[in-house]
């Protein structure tokens, strides 16, 4: 069991837990991610570790309200235990000192981008960071951001606040040089990311957590082509080069079960928050 | 009971197992097989010939005492049966459903020359089951030692080494990855052959023993086999991590919807129940025309699950003939019994997909049998220009499996070969000190069974190597 010690909204329907896990904080690393379930019917789900603090034996990790597992988790309170967490997964992000580094994060994943932030900015490196989100309200760790890096901009898709869309990114590249980008966010985003990036030949590392069961390299749901291999994005992954990337594929598995985890959730909400079976 | 004398004459034919009808069971995931009565379980093992020299048990990897527990059977001495079969065997309830008997101990059985072989896989279950009903008794443990051993998988190589060890007074804790323990008997296994009220059964007997159970550890990542050794104080270790990533034909149109590994879907069906969704998470969808792709029992698990789950039909495409199919004949039977169809000499060559990108055909290509590979089958070559499509809207690929990366990785100095599996002696060591393996990460897939013996033999030398330790400790 793990309890949750800290809980934060960090947005309307983006919270940030901060659970207990002394075995999974010993070894977590940015870059890797867990997969949670909830009571005995609940579905395996990855999550993007956010933080860690090896001392008190906690990880943290943000998740966005939009399925019935994430719902759920959004209802529980500081003291309350996740039945099942298993971690760190995945390969560790490559951080060192690479020179110049941008850093786009999107989203909810703009929480681990922070943790990553941090990391890069530790080993030596001038961090460019942006933060995006669709409006102004989804926005966080803005100062946070801001005191671990060495530049900030904040962009919004509606131009609520900050610039509006991507675009920006051009003018940014043409004018300064990078050497390394990492990106963090919606499939959509980072490819667009990528798309910008790619003129200029700068590499550039996007974390893939597409649909997972297991999460450990059994079931080959999380399947992508990068370089026109498959990959698995649990054991291989969860960071590739972006460029290599076949985003629209990916996209399109990403949606394969959205039927159903409508259906899930709306079941779940109507039936007054409660869980079938199980619990 | 007064023991029943052996009839002079012998019965030809097995006493056939009492079974679900197919036109029911293929609307439930109850178990198919109903096993013995106790009358028929006697009238079995009474065709047992109690040979002098039994052959069978040279067909049997862990070397039940076969003849013994059919006598005690026979004798009306079920517990004493149980007690025979657990000296070799921790697991006999699911080994009596799921081993490849006609492949084992009862190919060498003598009665089998004249007609049937004595169903000693119907047999074990039979006492298993007995046992099970009346509850299952675990002797005290009087001998402990103070060595540890760390198991990593609770699959069937990994219980059986965990059950030995437990039982020779070594403190076990056993890692499991995934959030419920059986391995392959959970994951992949469905409940109409194997029910999984039985695999925690099993389980339960193996915690009873003194094994403690860890579960969500993916070993590798939340701890690595160096640090549990020197780390965390475990003096052996054992890795039993079975089978791994699934293979894909490296064909066009593989990443559409609809197209599942048969890891994946038997994930969905069995460990995540997604037969029962929305009630549990996990969702599955299934079309109408099902096709599996692979002949081995994999493949009939995953198609006679589709089935279940209402395709409305569901087609195995192989790409050798009826005689190559690695699937038990049990299984084929089974499967055919219950309107599963069979396309043989055949291979997919691409797969078509609908506008929002799910499948809805596959396109295949005729194949002949040439001169045999080295597997010792023939091997399918493509025939040119026998192209033909054929509806698709679910496709399940059961082509095999490779093994996991992960443990390898992160072991340094750990032998592996170059197909990834970990290298080890007849006895499972590994190349590094204390470090012993055992089942499909040995092997590549195989069965249960050979799993366990892996288990069973890497136990003994485990507990050989502690015995060892302590003798050059103290001298």
């Amino acid at each position: 069991m793990y309890r949750i010690l800290v809980r934060k909204e960090l947005a309307p329907k983006i919270k940030l837990f901060e659970v207990s896990a002394p075995e999974i904080a010993e070894k977590a690393r940015s870059g890797q991610f867990i997969i949670l379930i909830i009571g005995k019917t609940g579905e395996r789900i990855p999550l993007t570790i956010a933080g860690y603090d090896r001392k008190k034996g906690t990880i943290s990790f943000a998740f966005n309200e939009v399925g019935k597992t994430t719902k759920q988790l959004g209802l529980m309170k500081e003291g309350e235990c996740i039945d099942t967490i298993t971690g760190p997964l995945g390969n560790a992000s490559e951080i060192r000192n690479f020179g110049k580094v941008l850093c786009v994060g999107g989203g909810v994943m703009i929480a681990p981008m922070f943790l990553q932030v941090q990391a890069l900015k530790e080993a030596g490196n001038k961090v460019t960071t942006i933060i995006g989100a669709r409006i102004k309200d989804l926005l966080f760790f803005e100062d946070e951001m801001k005191a671990h890096s060495d530049k900030l901009y904040v962009a919004t898709d509606d131009g609520s606040k900050g610039y509006k869309g991507l675009n920006f990114l051009e003018e940014i590249l043409a004018k300064e040089k990078f050497d390394h980008c990492v990106a963090m966010g919606p499939f959509v985003m980072m490819k667009n990311v990528c798309e910008k990036t790619k003129p200029f030949g700068i590499t550039t590392i996007v974390t893939l957590t597409p649909i997972m069961v297991d999460g450990m390299g059994m079931c080959g749901v999380c399947r992508v082509t990068v370089g026109g291999k498959m990959k698995f994005a649990c054991v291989d992954g969860p960071e590739f080069d972006g460029h290599a990337v076949d985003f629209d594929g990916l996209i399109k598995r990403q949606k394969l079960f959205l039927p159903e985890e409508r259906l899930s959730s709306l079941l779940w909400e109507k039936l007054g928050g409660c869980s079938f079976g199980g619990k | 009971m007064a023991e029943s004398k052996p009839k002079p004459k012998i019965q030809k034919e097995a006493v056939s197992i009492p079974k679900q009808k197919p036109q029911e069971r293929r609307q439930n995931f109850n178990e198919v097989s109903l096993g013995y009565s106790e009358e028929q379980a006697l009238a079995e093992a009474n065709r047992c010939l109690q040979c002098p020299k039994p052959q069978c048990i040279q067909g049997c990897p862990v070397e039940i005492e076969i003849p013994a527990f059919i006598k005690l059977i026979r004798e009306g001495k079920f517990e004493e049966a149980v007690k025979k079969l657990k000296e070799k065997n921790s697991l006999p309830a699911i080994c009596g459903r799921v081993c490849p008997q006609e492949e084992q101990c009862q190919k060498f059985c003598v009665v089998g020359k004249v007609g049937d072989p004595v169903s000693i896989g119907r047999l074990e279950r039979f006492v298993a089951d007995w046992e099970r009903a009346k509850g299952v008794k675990v002797s005290d443990n009087t001998s402990s030692t103070d060595k540890k051993v760390a198991i990593i998988g609770a699959g069937p190589a990994g219980l059986t080494a965990a059950a030995d060890l437990a039982k020779l007074g070594h403190k076990i804790v056993i890692f499991e990855a995934l959030h419920l323990p059986g391995g392959v008997l959970v994951y992949g296994i469905p409940e109409f052959r194997l029910p999984k009220s039985i695999v925690r059964a099993e389980v339960d007997y193996i915690e009873k023993l003194g094994a403690e159970l860890k579960l969500g550890y993916l070993i590798g990542r939340t701890h690595t086999i160096p640090e549990l050794l020197k780390e965390r104080g475990f003096d052996a270790v054992f890795i039993g991590t079975g089978a791994g990533l699934p293979a894909f034909m490296g064909v066009p149109g593989e990443n559409l919807g609809g197209i599942y590994s048969a890891n994946e879907f038997l994930i969905r069906v069995n460990l995540m129940k997604s037969y029962a969704f929305p009630a549990y998470d996990t969702p599955i969808r299934i079309g109408k025309h099902v096709v599996v792709i692979g002949g081995g029992n994999v493949a009939m698990d995953s198609a006679r699950s589709a089935l279940r789950l209402g395709a409305e039909e569901v087609c195995i495409v192989y790409r050798r003939s009826r005689e190559e199919l690695p699937a038990r004949k049990e299984e084929v039977e089974n499967a055919e019994e219950e309107g599963i169809l069979c396309k043989f000499l055949a291979a997919p060559t691409k797969f078509i997909g609908d506008e929002k990108g799910w499948v809805k055909a596959m396109e295949c290509i005729c194949m002949e049998l040439g001169p045999p590979d080295e597997s010792g089958r023939r091997r399918p070559v493509p025939v040119k220009g026998s192209e033909f499509v054929m509806d698709a809207d679910t496709v399940i690929v059961a082509i095999g499996r490779t093994p996991n990366p992960i443990i390898q990785s992160t072991t340094e100095g750990l032998a592996v070969t170059r197909w990834g599996t970990i290298v080890t002696d007849e006895n499972g060591k590994t190349s590094l000190d204390g470090v012993y393996a055992g089942g499909d990460i040995v092997t590549g897939e195989a069965t249960v069974i050979s799993a366990m013996g892996a288990g069973k033999k890497a136990a003994k030398a485990i507990h050989e190597y502690l015995t060892k330790k302590q003798q050059s400790i103290a001298s």
